[in-house]
């Protein structure tokens, strides 16, 4: 059996088995977020949100999929079929191809990649693909606007993520998710973790992650009472659902790595308590929460005024935060907490 | 034959037929996708060949930032196919004949390939050996060690050319009216309100 499992098809099967096994997360937590989603939205309102189908509605997403699976697929007589067809297809499985890298513990992981920071980073700024593709192949005036807009929100907000990142990455000196994680261990436990170090990048990185997933108070790509639903307006049935649930579990990746980058991934907050996967769940879990009530509590930004909060308060805040780093790292400020360096630096 | 030569067939062939469906699609932004498909097979070449911070670069700046811009160019341009394909006749042999001069000279360089022994050298002097240390590690050691002044001067050089760029297509315009936020900001309640008991019944 050993001897199977070395050879290249048990190889492959075992890849393909840990493939599975990482979308069947992704999946299942895919429709509790959406059910969670609407629940904190309902419960912030005074609503009693989705609570019928099932016990307290949570079977409310499983019917919800079922009903979009059923419908008729529309095709707009003047659209590109294939790139039509294409586009939701390239956005639901970008946003799932970046779970190869995330890591669960130091050794639960799909992929140990060295550069896997940069793997997230390029696969989320593919993902803009999607969205202009899909408005683009719409052959409609408001689809179109509405991918130009999102797209340009997206790159506008990629930038700033990737100069935050751009920090932890200096203190870690690698680009491994792992190390990154394994760089946060200490004895204090919580506060060992990059979130106290760069505090103000949290903040920046909290709030371009709503950007970059088009959430409110930055969904002006959908904006329902003003665009329609931006460059999704065409989409019907399984494309659009295929859109929708790219689009949650891209919130759930923002929110992995966050927990990664600031929150210290699978370790335990508290000295004494074994690390665990779990914590890394129940993280993600509190910085969805978060995105939850963002959406309900903020209301939503003006174009212009996202725009210049990207170009003109993030990206030079995020530079300077650079440039602060990597003098604290290189003198080895407050005790050399911004210089963790794993490989000789 | 094993995975990474399936892989590497799979990649190439990719590269391979999206290069060739970019000159020959009808439609300028079908083109501009299989130039995507293009630059992420030589991505995955590069992470073949051991490369992976070079692939995902590759990835990120080609695909993610300059091959957006040129869907964005080629969207908004309203181009007449047939009037484009109208001279192709007149045009074939012109440029056919230059499509052979190039092969020709590229035949003829890569006939007499050999490198001059000082380059040789000059490059493995540099080279760390890969054996201890990994690609993306001394990539940056390289760069910002060694190569530290021509870095910056290239760093340099966009830096003037994004300003050349920026002030060509600055205007100032006298006659708009502009939002200024830092006078939002700083404006007081004091100043800009003022309260009034009105009496029920009575207004103001």
């Amino acid at each position: 059996m050993a001897e199977f499992f070395s050879s290249n098809l048990g190889i492959f099967l075992i890849i393909v088995g840990q493939v599975l096994l990482m979308t069947a997360f992704v999946m299942i937590s895919l429709l509790v977020l959406v059910y969670a989603d609407r629940k904190i939205w309902a419960a912030v309102q005074m609503r009693r949100g989705p609570n019928v189908v099932g016990p307290w509605g949570a079977l409310q997403t499983v019917a919800d999929a079922a009903k979009y699976v059923f419908k008729e697929i529309v095709i707009p007589a003047g659209a590109d079929k294939t790139v039509f067809m294409l586009a939701p297809l390239v956005g639901f499985i970008l946003s799932m191809i970046a779970w190869a890298v995330i890591p669960f513990s130091e050794t639960l992981v799909l992929s140990n990649l060295n550069v896997a920071v940069l793997y997230i980073f390029a696969v989320s700024s593919l993902e803009v693909y999607g969205v202009i593709m899909g408005g683009w192949a719409s052959n409609s005036k408001y689809p179109f606007l509405g991918a130009l807009r999102s797209a340009a929100q997206m790159i506008s907000y990629e930038v700033s993520i990737g100069f935050i990142i751009v920090g932890v990455i200096l203190s870690t000196g690698s680009l491994s998710l792992v190390d990154i994680v394994m760089a946060q261990k200490g004895d204090y436990g919580f506060f060992n973790w990059y979130w106290l170090p760069h505090f103000p990048m949290v903040f920046l990185f909290f709030i371009s992650a709503l950007a970059e997933t088009n959430r409110p108070p930055f969904d002006l790509p959908e904006a329902e009472s003003e665009l329609v639903a931006g460059y999704q307006v065409e989409y019907s049935s399984t494309p659009f659902l295929l859109y929708m649930a790219g689009e949650y579990i891209a919130i759930w990746l923002m929110c992995a790595l966050t927990s990664i980058l600031f929150f210290g991934g699978w370790l335990s907050p508290i000295p004494g308590i074994p690390d665990s996967p779990l914590w890394l769940v129940g993280k993600m879990g509190f910085f969805f929460f978060m995105f939850a009530m963002v959406k309900s509590i903020v209301p939503r930004y003006r174009y212009d005024q996202l725009m210049r909060l990207g170009w003109k308060v993030f990206l030079p805040l995020s530079l300077g935060w650079i440039v602060l780093v990597a003098f604290f790292a290189q003198y080895g400020a407050f005790g050399g907490a911004y210089a963790r360096w794993v490989v000789g630096g | 034959m094993g995975f990474t030569v399936i892989a590497f067939y799979l990649f190439a062939f990719t590269a391979v037929a999206s290069g060739l469906l970019v000159v020959l699609s009808r439609n300028p932004v079908h083109s501009v996708l299989w130039l995507i498909l293009t630059f992420f097979s030589a991505a995955g070449l590069f992470v073949l060949m051991g490369a992976e911070y070079v692939a995902m670069l590759l990835a990120i700046v080609y695909v993610g930032a300059v091959a957006v811009l040129f869907l964005f160019v080629v969207m908004m341009l309203d181009v007449d196919f047939v009037e484009l394909r109208s001279g192709l006749s007149k045009y074939l042999p012109l440029g056919l004949l230059i499509g052979a001069l190039l092969l020709m000279e590229l035949g003829l360089i890569f006939g007499h390939w050999n490198f001059a022994e000082d380059a040789q050298a000059l490059r493995a002097a540099v080279t760390p050996d890969m054996a201890e240390t990994h690609n993306t590690i001394a990539l940056g050691k390289l760069i910002y060690t060694d190569y530290i002044y021509m870095f910056q001067a290239s760093g340099m050089i966009l830096l003037v050319a994004m300003i050349g760029a920026i002030v060509l297509t600055l205007r100032h315009r006298k006659d708009v009216k502009r939002q200024v936020i830092a006078d939002q900001i700083l404006r007081d309640p004091k100043d800009a309100m003022e309260l009034k008991d009105v009496k029920s019944g009575q207004g103001l």
